[in-house]
């Protein structure tokens, strides 16, 4: 049992799955913060045209995935704030970017394509460009992040303010829009297009009721993530069930067990 | 020199006119409030002057560098998002501990350093944002609505302390309200606003003003007696006697 959990491929997984929750924590936390949970779904959805591109066009598919979700942040980012009533507009890009990308793969000729690997990840089967990939992209999002923290959160809390202070709301929103496209074109291979946005969301809720500030909650998120990663992991290697939807599952059972505490601990308070 | 300098400023919001011509200029420490019925663009014309909204028409020059200090009238924050009050004090400019003590107790909340932002009163969090806006050690302080939701008592106590503020500091004060009889005593000037300037003026030669009467009504003998007597008030009728198109 245990040299399976050492060997190579596991090592490379285990990397992988753990630079790809490092990333997603602090950008899912804004998405938590800012209400955002339908943008992630649409752009990670959007991927699957990306993926469909890429090998039509013999293209590496990190790069088909990012050009698409990259269109697809600008995009809304664009239309978003013209009167556009942009949580039905994402969710017709969400599931239309989807079903094209489907029907996109099904026509790409010569390539008999695993959908499987991109709707919910093939971990196992992770390189070593991409694990660099990864973790390139990681350090870029985590240092985005780290950099524009302050400008971030205040135009997170009330763009008026933010504006008032100088700053560019509409701005750090593009850049988390573009932020959040690199993390879901360097996730693909990972957890897949379908269970991105659990791993951009799930730790950050399961954060929010240990947490008493932001950095504490980002903190915390990324903790969390790291630990669904690894821990996800194991088990999947252990049980032989499928990489992705285990870790998705540990992270959901920290949310409920989190949110849990914090009911009792106030019902126990009001006692 | 004005600090901020309006002119032929328009501003139309999802097609509808708010504003229209509108000139004001504030000058370093005067005291101006703007009142106006619901609806009449008191807001956003504080919104203009801070950036928020673009004029589709005219300018809003603000002095090069200005130092400006915002108060919304609340903020929305998400029930997600923790974060104690010292920490939204250091937003975008993180303060020593020293700084931002000395603003809370300038505005009133000394000892909330460490609540959530999100458990705070109404009354509390206007306190709060005013402690942020004054740690830029603002030149012009920018009140939207500050006392909604302010009790009579509560509402003229906030405003002495901002008369207080201007006399020490000597930051002009350009604030919104609708709640003349506690404002306008206070007030340097008073601008009359209903889409467009109804009139601008002393305090006491708006309240006599007959476009001030048309928008607030002659019934209570107007707002300054008002002031004096410290009992509530009621609008008749709001509306302006030359209406906005």
């Amino acid at each position: 049992m245990m040299s399976l959990l050492l060997a190579p491929f596991m090592l490379r997984a285990a990397l992988a799955a753990l630079g790809v929750a490092l990333a997603a924590a602090p950008l899912g936390a804004f998405v938590v913060w800012r209400r955002m949970a339908y943008f992630g779904d649409a752009i990670s959805h959007g991927a699957m045209l990306g993926v469909a591109l890429a090998l039509a066009m013999a293209l590496p598919v990190f790069w088909g995935v990012l050009v698409v979700t990259l269109l697809l942040a600008l995009g809304v980012a664009s239309m978003a704030g013209r009167g556009v009533p942009v949580d039905t507009l994402l969710g017709v890009m969400a599931h239309g970017a989807l079903a094209f990308g489907l029907v996109a793969i099904s026509f790409v000729p010569g390539v008999r394509v695993d959908l499987m690997a991109y709707l919910f990840g093939d971990v196992l089967a992770v390189g070593n460009g991409e694990l660099a990939v990864i973790w390139v992209g990681t350090a870029a999002i985590l240092a985005l992040v780290a950099w524009r923290w302050r400008a971030l959160l205040l135009s997170s809390i009330d763009a008026d303010l933010a504006i008032a202070s100088g700053l560019s709301p509409r701005r750090e929103r593009l850049a988390l829009m573009l932020a959040l496209a690199l993390v879901v074109a360097f996730s693909i291979k990972v957890v897949g297009a379908l269970l991105i946005s659990a791993l951009l969301i799930l730790p950050a809720a399961a954060a929010r009721p240990l947490s008493s500030g932001p950095g504490q909650m980002v903190a915390l998120a990324m903790g969390i993530g790291a630990a669904s990663a690894l821990g996800g992991l194991a088990i999947a290697a252990l049980a032989d069930s499928p990489a992705a939807p285990t870790i998705v599952s540990l992270a959901a059972l920290i949310f409920f067990a989190t949110n849990l505490i914090a009911l009792l601990r106030r019902q126990g308070a009001r006692r | 020199m004005s600090l901020i300098e309006v002119k032929g400023l328009s501003v139309r919001l999802g097609g509808r006119e708010v504003l229209h011509d509108v000139d004001l200029a504030i000058a370093p420490g005067e005291i101006v409030t703007i009142v106006g019925p619901n609806g009449s663009g008191k807001s956003t014309l504080l919104r203009a002057i801070i950036g928020a909204v673009q004029p589709s028409a005219g300018m809003v020059h603000r002095q090069a560098g200005l130092r400006l200090g915002y108060v919304p009238q609340k903020i929305a924050l998400d029930a997600s998002l923790p974060l104690k009050v010292r920490q939204f004090l250091d937003l975008p400019q993180r303060s020593s501990a020293e700084d931002k003590a000395k603003a809370l107790d300038e505005a009133g909340a000394a000892g909330l350093g460490e609540r959530q932002v999100a458990a705070l009163s109404g009354g509390q969090l206007q306190r709060v944002l005013l402690a942020r806006a004054l740690l830029n050690d603002p030149q012009i302080l920018l009140l939207d609505e500050a006392t909604q939701g302010l009790d009579q008592p509560a509402a003229a106590n906030f405003y002495r302390r901002i008369e207080a503020l201007r006399n020490r500091t000597g930051a002009a004060i350009l604030m919104v309200s609708h709640e003349l009889h506690v404002v306008m005593s206070a007030s340097d000037r008073v601008v009359c606003l209903n889409g467009h300037v109804c009139c601008i003026g002393k305090p006491e030669h708006v309240a006599s003003a007959p476009e001030y009467r048309a928008l607030f009504g002659t019934g209570t003998g107007g707002a300054l007696a008002l002031y004096r007597h410290e009992h509530s008030h009621v609008h008749d009728d709001d509306q302006c006697g030359e209406k906005a198109p």
